[in-house]
């Protein structure tokens, strides 16, 4: 850690009034304070709350007896929610794959001494000015079957040609992996491209002095050199895939019925719509969980690789 | 042949060059796609939707879907167009990123310039909350909203908004005034400045980039934020994506389509103006986030 220049170091070498001194040494706490305070309570404190409430039998109204583990017994009786679950594995191992792959790859290209490449690269990029809302909105009228994407390829001539995966059951979910990819590759292709200009040339000309192709040359040197890429590209996207809610919301609604739920829209719809309190904090302490549990060990083997 | 394992434009490489620009040019489109389908849609009249298809362009250019997004389009029971909500948005987004980006500034100088014992572990509990799932403060904060008397307001979605963006705004501010070297401060607490006259005299003159890429990011957030509008706000109070979804949602008889387009259109149009005119910074806002220390 380098030196820090606290408040008192500065009292030592500066001749002023006490008085001075001490509003100087108090003034930095003040000022985070209240931010310190508003993580305490709004975060920590409400994980807390909530956690509380997950012990609770707390239906339209907040209770506050224990009642033990009746709301997760509860939860993972619920076939919504193992669906919600299965649709998350979906939706996020596909998200996550097509997101790095794609972004890797538009990466790779753009990094050719492409002319226009910061023409190409924002375009590339602006689905992510926009919001889920949005995207969901577009996606939704795209592949409706009466008169988007399929109509299109029917009028080309394809007459039994079908895309109905919006509106059919179990095929939804996959719908949603469309937009999500859609909306998010850019960015990862961003993270990639900066991590590619960043890779020291030296080893990938020593490399070439050996003879080895750019194939090779991609394939075993480049592309591993980008793990700490990889490590960070991950870590957004499953975060980004395990809240996923507007997304859902705006292109499915869930449905049809709650064949395409995430754990967040059930979170959304029995704690706020169904008055099942206790049940939605349940689902939410899992999402918790699962962000701790995908997190902190990543992060945990990732440090120890650097140190 | 400065580094051959890029594709030059010469020899055996003409051909993978001509085949790199293919495939850009085709992903270019693919990105593009649902935004030239949302702009000829919502320019198409009903009848131009259904006669026609996804990618044709309008016959007639009209207006009409626009006036009544803006104006008269129904969402839920209220049938006065998205003017409102759009109006709503900006009233809340506004307040809540100067007062985050404030905030946050200071932060960042407490944290790099002012450090005190504890401050740097302080900062990575608040760090954590970045990470969190907001389902799980959802329960809590809509009964504390409750209690302060800001439930279903535009103050209430202010104080949310700001509560959960100062990680990220501490976070930028921080990181960015760790590179200002520290003989600058040094030199003036010597000369007998103080906290508040070394932040308007040095740190701030050196801030706008900083500053510019915090407000944007904030700025895309939180006007692009759902869930904690549709959780927080009802009826005429949403922000504009609760009213968009609410407007596709609504089924009425037969099903607008450019209607719901020039809506998605009008929701987006201000971020992706930022986008547009400050997109550099948009996406060092958006590796800054990511990429942290």
């Amino acid at each position: 850690m380098t030196p820090s220049v606290a408040g008192a170091d500065a009292a030592l070498v500066r001749p002023r009034k006490h008085l001075a001194d001490y509003v100087e040494t108090v003034l930095p706490k003040v000022v985070l304070g209240p931010t310190l305070l508003c993580g305490l309570i709004f975060v920590y404190g409400f994980i807390l709350w909530t956690a509380w409430l997950s012990f609770t039998e707390s239906r339209i109204l907040p209770r506050y007896d224990f009642a033990g583990l009746v709301q997760y017994v509860a939860l993972f009786a619920n076939d919504r929610w193992w669906i919600a679950l299965k649709n998350l594995g979906i939706f996020g191992g596909l998200f996550i794959l097509f997101c790095l792959a794609i972004g890797l790859l538009l990466a790779i290209l753009l990094d050719q001494r492409i002319r226009a490449e910061g023409f190409l690269r924002s375009i590339y990029l602006y689905p992510m000015a926009l919001s889920f809302i949005v995207t969901g909105t577009a996606w939704r009228w795209i592949l409706n079957p009466g008169l988007g994407f399929e109509h299109l390829v029917r009028q080309l001539g394809f007459e039994h040609f079908t895309f109905d995966w919006i509106v059919t059951p179990g095929m939804s979910i996959y719908a949603v992996v469309i937009a999500g990819a859609w909306q998010s590759t850019g960015f990862v292709m961003a993270l990639f491209l900066a991590g590619l200009r960043g890779i020291d040339d030296s080893i990938i000309k020593a490399a070439q002095v050996d003879g080895a192709g750019p194939v090779r040359i991609y394939a075993s040197i480049i592309i591993p050199s980008l793990r700490p890429v990889f490590f960070s590209s991950l870590i957004i996207l499953g975060h980004i895939a395990i809240k996923s809610f507007d997304l859902v919301m705006a292109l499915t609604g869930g449905g049809p019925g709650f064949s395409s739920d995430l754990p967040a829209t059930f979170m959304y719809t029995f704690a706020f719509n169904r008055n099942q309190i206790g049940l939605g904090a349940a689902s939410a302490m899992m999402m918790l969980m699962t962000v701790v549990a995908i997190i902190v060990p990543m992060i945990y083997s990732e440090t120890r690789r650097r140190g | 042949m400065a580094e051959p394992y890029r594709t030059q434009a010469v020899g055996p490489h003409l051909v993978a060059r001509a085949a790199v620009y293919t495939l850009l040019i085709l992903f270019a489109l693919y990105y593009l796609m649902p935004l030239f389908v949302m702009i000829t849609t919502s320019l198409k009249s009903l009848d131009d939707i259904r006669s026609g298809n996804l990618v044709a362009l309008p016959r007639a250019v009209s207006l009409d879907a626009w006036v009544k997004a803006w104006g008269s389009a129904c969402t839920g029971v209220f049938c006065g167009g998205l003017k409102g909500n759009f109006m709503n948005s900006v009233s809340f987004v506004v307040p809540a990123v100067v007062i985050s980006t404030l905030i946050g500034a200071f932060n960042g100088y407490v944290l790099t310039m002012w450090r005190f014992k504890g401050s740097d572990a302080l900062f990575t509990l608040l760090l954590i909350g970045c990470f969190i799932p907001f389902q799980v403060v959802l329960l809590p904060m809509a009964q504390t909203l409750g209690w302060l008397g800001i439930a279903n307001s535009i103050p209430g979605l202010i104080f949310v908004h700001v509560v959960y963006g100062l990680a990220f705004t501490t976070l930028f501010f921080r990181n960015f005034y760790v590179t200002v070297p520290s003989e600058l401060t040094k030199a003036a607490r010597i000369d007998g400045a103080g906290f508040f006259t070394i932040f308007w005299r040095i740190i701030l003159p050196l801030s706008p980039p900083i500053i510019v890429v915090c407000v944007i990011w904030q700025f895309t957030q939180i006007w692009n934020d759902f869930l904690f509008g549709v959780v927080f706000s009802s009826g005429q109070r949403q922000p504009i994506t609760v009213a968009l979804n609410n407007l596709v949602n609504t089924t009425t008889g037969v099903k607008e389509y450019n209607v719901d387009m020039a809506a998605a259109i009008i929701a987006a149009l201000p971020t992706l103006f930022v986008y547009v005119v400050a997109g550099k910074y948009f996406l060092r806002g958006l590796t800054a986030g990511a990429v942290k220390g």
